[in-house]
């Protein structure tokens, strides 16, 4: 479990020039394209961009190394399971089957599921650099104003900034409520035995939920008080104008999409295929 | 009054707040549990909590904010086919929040039993059938693996929201109920 | 004759929550450009008047009312919540609640976004009245960056921003260091004088908020107006003693030392207050005294040996500590927030580990101990009772931690029956929490930790939002806990419990002590209490002024003395 957190990570650069609203639409339409394609040249297009773009935005490997590392453990032990399950699944998708190395029946290596499993690892790279670049180049202030800009309801996005501001709050609160509950001897860590972990969680939380609602009380108070819900609409403080910068990368990313799509669904089939001939 | 047929302002907050103490249980208050590399995710029972407070919409937004949220800070992407999946439990759920009535401060034998019955269902359809379908659309990932894969979150998600949502459901209609019955015992 | 902005005529409230109403008849008149204060005890009904104004009575909190509501000349009823805002501007007690923006910039924006005001327009005015409340530097400084003092100057921005004819403060002091509070009633001052906007400030710390001149102060107990009248007629009266509302300390020796205080001598502001006529009789009421109390030297039962500690690795948040609390003391820690006074307890009770030092037990090494272990010998109540209770009935709360402990149940049934005679809470054993006030649910974590049997008790801001009343039962009960031979730990902003209920004041400024003296000298040293935001207590200046030559010797006495007669009330 990750406990760190990522957080915006200020520089000058022009990734961090561009408005909130572009890099959330980039954000949608990059990952919309990696999740509906399976085509590998796509892929590797899109992971090999997107290693560019990380390298403009001037955001060091190592400030969110802690978060890559995780992943690639995840993706580790996601292509271990998938092996495990299904050792034949490329031989389905591409209808051959070359066996690279024999080892007992259904477990051969083919190359088809080495290829298969490239492209799912492949399809989960390619959406992380930019994710990544999402959260730590926008700041948090911008993201509610954005969510409403394309087309979001203010309030809603008003909730999403309202978790973000209050993360650092509940954090606090859950800490000193574990440590209290812990110096009276409630522990929920493995020391105790699994049915107590569970009343003691309990223990734990509930203390955290009653005064979360107090919380509720209070914020939805100060907000009546200072006119939230009047209109329709609201203005958001720090929205940033777009431009030539915004209008550009918006081009560009509706034409790789565009042309992802095209490339990918041209011949009826989301897979590409090289096994064909 | 234009406002009506709007999230109340509360509703707004109780998102927001929500979402917050959603993604604080996500990352610190998941219990271990006895099978290697998972662990009890508490964060589930509170979500069914608010859902039952505060209604579908809601646990909803509750669910796909925290989730997302959570996401994208700890991890640096999102996995939406999941993350669909915490907004449909909690969406799920809150559809049984007039029946439960949790302000009227009793939460008997009978509304334990239909709460259970509510979220046993939600969740069937979220881990089961969603998550596993969405992976599959998504990421071409193998049938039997995906299943699999739900089939333990769900399992394991039902076992906590029946046990601890239950319990955290039950110490909030205690703090619902009328107390003017109230004398000092000397 | 000026305009009246509120006007309250025979208006009672009840709450549909409750069987008894809040507010009985009660008559106001608030006009144009008045500094009005509203003090009572809690649970008077003084809040529910600021709901009624700012409109969070009926719109938020639904009840019935009789009578009738003015504001600004139009029937209240008819003003909904949001014209209502655009006429009133309400600061909340709780910063954290009221700070809703990420940043500065965009909590002052709040209102104007709601407004649907264009960007351009926005930006100018936030700067404008960020100027205002000196807070233009930090504009887009993340709230997790900036102090008490600095959010509630924000939070009040944001209400200014919008031209309000009324400003609200509801208990403008209850999180703040008593330099900082200070300053913030100058500023409201400054407001005040600077836009003619009409104030109402809530709050039951009397003292600190005459520190400026207001106008007029209204005395709310049980519901009903007891006073409304101008400041220096109000303290020449009995009404404040009656209604168990702190009087100014220069005030209360006055009359202490027999003087007849009337309104003529303007006892509203130490400085104005003309004593001479009193002066023989304070002097004479000082020579009485003689009230000096032995000190015994007991055994330490905590030592803490050169501690440092740092959250975060470039900065050093306890800068190598020691110190020695003997058994049976009742020692404070005082100084300004993020002084290092919680970090410094946290360490104490093993929460945080200490990056080098150590500490001694009854000159046992406890350094390694884990949380559990520590609390057997070290009970830690926190400030906000709602973070430590879990369960739903009073006996349950407090057995909790001998379950844990594996007690039988026979003995750990006793234990709790014990102590919770001792807290007075047996009559409410079976009660449910909720049902409890705030004292009362602080005495619940109170019970919850001494039923454990600790040697030492640490408690953060035991008396923070309660009344003089609440406060003094509070003390009094752990100065009767201190008697029976526990030694406890008080971390507070307090300068009156301080100087009151303890012998010894550790002063932390930046990580570090500054002073560890008794109380008395402590507040009589202005160089200490300038470094931890503390303020010197106006007693010393009505000593000087008197020409007592030992002013410490004399709030010494003052104490002594308003100990003995608050008993005798009780």
């Amino acid at each position: 479990m990750a406990v760190e957190m990522l957080a915006y990570i200020d520089r000058k650069s022009p990734i961090h020039q561009l408005t909130g609203v572009s890099k959330l639409i980039c954000f949608i339409v990059w990952s919309s394209a990696a999740m509906l394609t399976y085509d590998t040249r796509i892929l590797a297009f899109l992971f090999i961009f997107s290693i560019v773009i990380f390298i403009v935005s001037k955001i060091k490997v190592s400030e969110v190394s802690f978060v890559l590392i995780f992943i690639l453990v995840f993706l580790f032990i996601n292509n271990l399971a998938i092996y495990l399950f299904s050792p034949q699944e490329g031989v389905k998708i591409y209808g051959s089957s070359h066996v690279l190395i024999e080892i007992a029946g259904r477990y051969d290596v083919t190359i088809e599921q080495i290829f298969y499993q490239c492209n799912v690892t492949l399809k989960y790279f390619a959406v992380i650099p930019v994710a990544l670049l999402f959260i730590v180049t926008t700041h948090p202030s911008e993201f509610a104003a954005s969510l409403n800009k394309i087309g979001v309801s203010y309030r809603i996005s008003y909730a999403v900034a309202l978790a973000l501001r209050y993360i650092p709050d509940v954090q606090r609160d859950f800490r000193t409520i574990a440590l209290s509950q812990q110096a009276r001897g409630i522990d929920m860590s493995k020391k105790e035995k699994l049915p107590i972990r569970i009343k003691n969680a309990a223990s734990i939380i509930f203390p955290l939920i009653l005064s979360s609602l107090d919380k509720i009380e209070t914020i939805s108070n100060a907000m009546e008080l200072r006119g939230f819900g009047k209109g329709n609409k609201r203005t958001w403080y720090s929205a940033r104008p777009f431009q030539t910068g915004d209008y550009v990368t918006l081009v560009v990313f509706g034409i790789i999409f565009v042309t992802a799509m095209v490339v990918t669904f041209h011949d009826g089939n989301r897979f590409y295929n090289p096994f064909e001939s | 009054m234009l406002k009506r047929n709007q999230l109340s302002i509360r509703t707004i907050v109780a998102i927001g707040i929500g979402a917050a103490v959603f993604i604080i249980l996500a990352k610190f208050a998941a219990i271990p549990s006895p099978v290697p590399n998972t662990s009890i995710q508490t964060s589930y029972a509170f979500l069914a909590l608010m859902a039952v407070v505060f209604g579908p919409i809601a646990g909803g937004l509750i669910g796909l904010i925290g989730h997302a949220l959570n996401d994208a800070i700890s991890y640096g992407s999102v996995w939406w086919s999941w993350v669909v999946v915490s907004m449909i439990v909690g969406l799920l759920i809150g559809l049984a929040s007039k029946k439960i009535d949790i302000e009227s401060g009793i939460f008997n034998t009978k509304k334990i039993i239909t709460f259970n019955v509510v979220q046993v269902i939600a969740q069937g359809i979220g881990w089961f059938l969603i998550a596993p379908a969405l992976d599959i659309l998504i990421y071409a990932e193998p049938a039997n693996k995906v299943f699999l894969q739900g089939l333990f979150a769900g399992v394991s998600n039902m076992v906590t929201v029946g046990v601890i949502g239950t319990l955290l459901l039950a110490g909030y209609a205690k703090t619902r109920s009328r107390s003017n019955s109230l004398t000092r015992e000397l | 004759m000026k305009k009246r902005v509120i006007e309250f005529n025979n208006y009672s409230f009840k709450y549909h929550s409750q069987a008894a109403p809040t507010l009985h008849d009660i008559n106001i008149t608030v006009f144009e450009g008045e500094k009005v204060l509203i003090v009572g005890p809690s649970g008077s009904g003084k809040s529910t008047i600021g709901h009624c104004i700012n409109g969070l009575v009926p719109f938020s909190y639904k009840g019935e009312a009789t009578g009738s509501l003015k504001i600004m000349g139009k029937d209240a009823h008819s003003i909904d919540i949001f014209s209502r805002s655009k006429i009133v501007g309400t600061v909340l007690q709780d910063p954290d609640g009221q700070f809703i923006g990420l940043t500065v910039g965009e909590d002052i924006a709040f209102t104007l976004e709601n407004d649907c005001t264009e960007q351009g327009v926005m930006k100018n005015l936030v700067e404008e009245t960020a100027k205002m409340v000196e807070m233009d530097e930090y504009l887009s400084s993340s709230i997790h960056h900036l102090s008490g003092g600095q959010k509630q100057r924000v939070s009040l921005a944001g209400v200014m921003v919008d031209k309000v004819e009324i400003i609200l403060f509801d208990e403008p002091l209850a999180n703040l260091d008593p330099a900082t509070g200070q300053y913030a009633i100058e500023l409201i001052d400054q407001i005040h004088k600077e836009t003619n906007t009409t104030v109402v400030i809530i709050e039951h710390r009397l003292e600190d908020v005459l520190h400026r001149h207001v106008d007029r102060i209204i005395v709310v107990d049980d519901g009903l107006i007891v006073a409304d009248m101008c400041p220096d007629k109000l303290l020449s009266s009995e009404i404040l003693e009656s209604s168990h509302i702190r009087e100014p300390l220069y005030v209360r020796a006055a009359k202490y030392a027999g003087c007849d205080v009337i309104e003529e001598m303007m006892p509203s502001q130490l400085h104005s207050f003309s004593i001479e006529t009193c002066k023989d009789k304070l002097l004479d009421w000082f020579e009485k005294a003689n009230d000096a109390v032995p000190k015994e030297i007991k055994l330490p039962v905590l030592q803490l040996k050169d501690i440092s500690f740092r959250y975060a690795p470039a900065h050093e948040t306890i800068k190598g500590i020691s110190l020695s609390v003997e058994k049976g003391e009742m020692v404070s820690i005082v100084g300004k927030n993020g002084a290092g006074k919680s970090t410094l307890s946290k360490i104490i009770c093993g929460f945080e580990k200490p990056r080098s030092g150590s500490i001694l037990f009854k000159a046992q090494d406890i350094t390694g101990d884990t949380i559990k272990e520590r609390s057997l010998r070290i009970g830690m109540v926190m400030q906000n009772p709602n973070h430590m209770i879990s369960k739903h009935l009073v006996f349950d709360e407090v057995v909790l931690g001998l379950i844990i402990r594996g007690v039988p149940e026979n003995e750990a049934k006793k234990k709790v029956e014990k102590v919770l005679k001792i807290c007075g809470l047996y009559p409410f054993r079976n009660w449910p929490i909720s049902a409890l006030s705030f004292g009362q649910k602080k005495r619940v974590t109170i019970a919850s930790i001494l039923v454990l049997e600790p040697e030492v008790i640490i408690l953060d801001e035991p008396t923070a939002g309660q009344d003089l009343r609440h406060y003094t039962e509070m003390m009094d009960f752990l100065a009767e806990l201190n008697r029976q031979g526990m030694t406890i730990i008080l971390i507070t902003h307090d300068m009156h419990l301080m100087l009151e209920y303890t012998t010894r004041a550790i002063v932390m400024d930046k990580g570090r002590i500054i002073a560890d003296d008794p109380p008395s000298v402590i507040l009589t040293d202005s160089e200490i209490t300038r470094q931890a935001n503390l303020k010197e207590t106006s007693l010393l200046f009505l000593a000087k002024r008197v020409g007592i030559k030992e002013p410490k010797e004399f709030v010494e006495h003052f104490i002594a003395y308003d100990r003995e007669v608050r008993r005798q009330w009780q």
